[in-house]
């Protein structure tokens, strides 16, 4: 295959969401701003569960410090739940600067522990940062929440106001809009930097680590040293994302960040296929859209009752779709979404037999034999030589 | 000094009822190496079972139910799902119990609703006074339950070819295996063992000073991990001692919260697992963990 027809998903994924504002409504707007926002905390986690093979369930803690650390710091100076008011693009590099830096505190506990026994130590990360959010009122607003400034870059402020009036192609551009492309940038950026943490002498390290620690250290990667950094990017990432749910939601609070939080990033990735960015995308659009869809269009849908009632109302109906995805893909799709993708894409040229090729159906048993190809791309020989 | 007493009491009469909940999580965790997050969500099937049938059949009868619905429940997820993922390994195992956990909870707080249902235990609301000490009835009875079932654990892993069986199979199931265990038996029995335990847990903590079974039982079951985590993963006396631990601390918390009041409102939710971040930190397998044997 020739690296344009390789690249050419990705190039009409980018074209697409560049197009995108042109024709959503401001409903499907702001559900793919959560979406982009997830799927930066999403391919954080991705590196650290897929690639290093750690789990961790705090990674609603790290998101919940990123965005208080950007509401705080470009916040207005004043006296209840004020802030700093630091220029917004510093706010979102401190909001991943400062979950880096928590996640490099815990190191002691995620370089010493492995895969779910480092899951349970989170758990109470999750619990702890919800009590620091409901009693330092002074930076978090308490129980209550704060509001958000706006992103805002000199002369040009990513909300409905200055300019006032701005449209392209006879769309006219308001602060979601905006807030589109903004997204989209990180979303972009982020990708590409997990991807080469992937394939870089770290990423290798890492999946090294995920497969034998002894083997690992045996080739002169310091294990301990390797998780706790695997932690350390995937705090920075939780950060960042934190950062842009603040922004999407214009109004954070505690409830946002609970245990719900991390389990939801966790399940993105599964459903996505563990240790793949595109997968860890895909699963994080799955997650956030389903129950924002459902919810908006439930009076259309016959079978649903209306909330309360008793019957099956959508946010009952969201949960256990959920619920069920997670089972189907953990039973029957091996490598998640990605996983399928890639067996799919591995099987067309030897039986080429003029048939149109399959069309990806996401939780469609895949019962075929195949070897083991769950992390191809991330090769577990290391490459680690002493010069 | 009474009033320390008092807390101290519930301390541990509420440690004992997390003792039996993380001992469950210890041996579905022993003897098929899953995380159980869908641990409280059987302890809610439990307790439900025993709500909505004590008043057709009597109390003790729904009890009986209710302890055998939650370990067929324990054994099903084992069965249907668990020995059918497409990548076993304890990761995906964990996340496929979030997933099972999301499925019962949804649709036991869709059957619940609003509601609280009561429990209707015979004992009721009474209070217990010894000398100025004073303990809610069902906690007294929790505790002596919990002590009674512990004994019976002790024989079961001690005495009986059951449990030793359990136990050769969670010391090395390969070996184990080719000694003549079947693998697929002890792991059953682990999680009809941790379903049974659940149930029983959950009855008492629906029991008065509690309102009564509603959605957010389930959530107490994660009160139980720090407890787990506290006592080492993989060990049953390791669970119990946790779950006494993390009881006292907590009711102490909650019964000091004026005095602490500089640590912030809510300080009893919180404490569980500053106390297992504290001593993952000092020991990472946790008081009574067994050392994870590579050392690198």
């Amino acid at each position: 295959m020739s690296d344009l027809l390789r690249r050419l998903p990705a190039i009409v994924g980018l074209v697409v969401a560049l197009a995108l504002p042109l024709l959503f409504n401001d409903f499907w707007l702001q559900t793919g701003l959560f979406a982009m926002a997830a799927v930066v905390g999403a391919i954080g986690l991705t590196l650290l569960v897929g690639v290093a093979g750690q789990l961790s369930l705090g990674h609603a803690f790290f998101a919940a410090l990123g965005a208080y650390t950007y509401a705080w710091t470009v916040g207005e100076v004043g006296d209840r739940a004020a802030g700093l008011g630091l220029p917004a693009v510093l706010g979102i590099v401190l909001a991943g600067v400062v979950a880096a830096a928590a996640g490099a505190l815990f190191s002691p506990i995620s370089g010493r522990l492995r895969g779910i026994y480092l899951g349970l130590a989170t758990v109470g990360l999750v619990f702890l940062a919800r009590h620091l959010m409901v009693n330092l009122e002074a930076y978090t607003g308490g129980f209550n929440g704060r509001t958000v400034e706006p992103f805002s870059v000199p002369g040009f402020s990513f909300s409905n106001s200055d300019p006032d009036f701005l449209a392209v192609a006879g769309v006219e551009f308001g602060g979601l809009h905006r807030l589109w492309y903004l997204f989209l940038v990180v979303v972009l950026l982020a990708a590409w930097l997990g991807r080469n943490v992937k394939a870089s002498r770290t990423g290798r390290a890492l999946a090294n680590v995920r497969d034998s620690e002894a083997a690992a250290a045996a080739m002169g990667i310091r294990v301990a040293r390797a998780k706790a950094t695997a932690f350390v990017i995937s705090s920075a990432y939780a950060g960042v994302a934190g950062a842009l749910m603040a922004l999407a939601y214009g109004r954070i609070a505690p409830d946002l960040f609970g245990l719900q939080l991390s389990i939801d990033f966790l399940v993105m990735i599964v459903l996505g296929g563990l240790g793949s960015i595109a997968g860890a995308a895909a699963g994080a659009v799955f997650v956030v859209t389903l129950p924002l869809v459902l919810a908006q269009y439930s009076s259309e849908l016959p079978f649903l009752a209306t909330p309360g009632s008793g019957g099956l109302d959508a946010a009952t109906l969201a949960r256990l779709l959920y619920g069920a995805a997670i089972l189907a893909v953990l039973l029957f799709l091996r490598g998640g979404l990605a996983g399928a993708a890639r067996r799919l894409r591995h099987r067309r040229p030897p039986r080429d037999t003029g048939e149109p090729p399959p069309v990806a159906a996401p939780t469609a048993p895949t019962a075929t034999p195949e070897p083991s190809l769950s992390h191809p791309s991330v090769p577990t020989r290391s490459k680690e030589t002493t010069p | 000094m009474t009033y320390f007493l008092t807390q101290l009491a519930n301390g541990l009469s509420y440690g004992l009822i997390l003792g039996l909940i993380a001992v469950g999580f210890v041996i579905v965790f022993t003897s098929t190496g899953v995380l159980n997050f869908a641990h409280g969500s059987v302890l809610l099937t439990g307790a439900y079972l025993v709500a909505i049938l004590h008043d057709p059949i009597g109390f003790w009868p729904a009890v009986v139910v209710g302890i055998l619905g939650a370990a067929l429940l324990g054994v099903l997820i084992n069965a249907v799902l668990v020995r059918n993922l497409a990548e076993p390994n304890p990761g995906t195992a964990a996340i496929l119990m979030l997933g099972v956990d999301i499925l019962l909870l949804t649709e036991l707080t869709r059957r619940i609703g609003n509601r609280v249902l009561p429990i209707g235990a015979p004992w009721g609301a009474d209070v217990i006074a010894i000398g100025g000490v004073t303990l809610p009835t069902s906690r007294a009875i929790a505790a002596g339950v919990a002590v009674v079932v512990f004994a019976l654990l002790w024989y079961l892993f001690a005495r009986t070819d059951t449990g030793v069986a359990m136990r050769a199979a969670a010391a090395d199931g390969d070996t184990a295996s080719l000694m003549g265990i079947r693998l697929s038996r002890t792991g059953a029995t682990g999680w009809a063992l941790a379903g049974a335990l659940a149930a029983i847990a959950g009855v008492l903590l629906a029991s008065f000073p509690a309102p009564g079974v509603a959605p957010t039982l389930a959530i107490s079951a994660f009160a139980a991990i720090p407890a787990w985590v506290l006592g080492g993963f993989d060990s049953v006396v390791g669970a119990i001692v946790g779950g006494l631990i993390i009881g006292v601390v907590t009711a102490l918390a909650v019964g000091y919260e004026a005095e602490l009041h500089v640590l912030g409102r809510g300080l009893g939710e919180v404490v569980p697992y500053a106390v297992m971040i504290i001593v993952l930190l000092v020991r990472p397998s946790g008081l009574f963990g067994r050392k994870e044997a590579v050392r690198v």
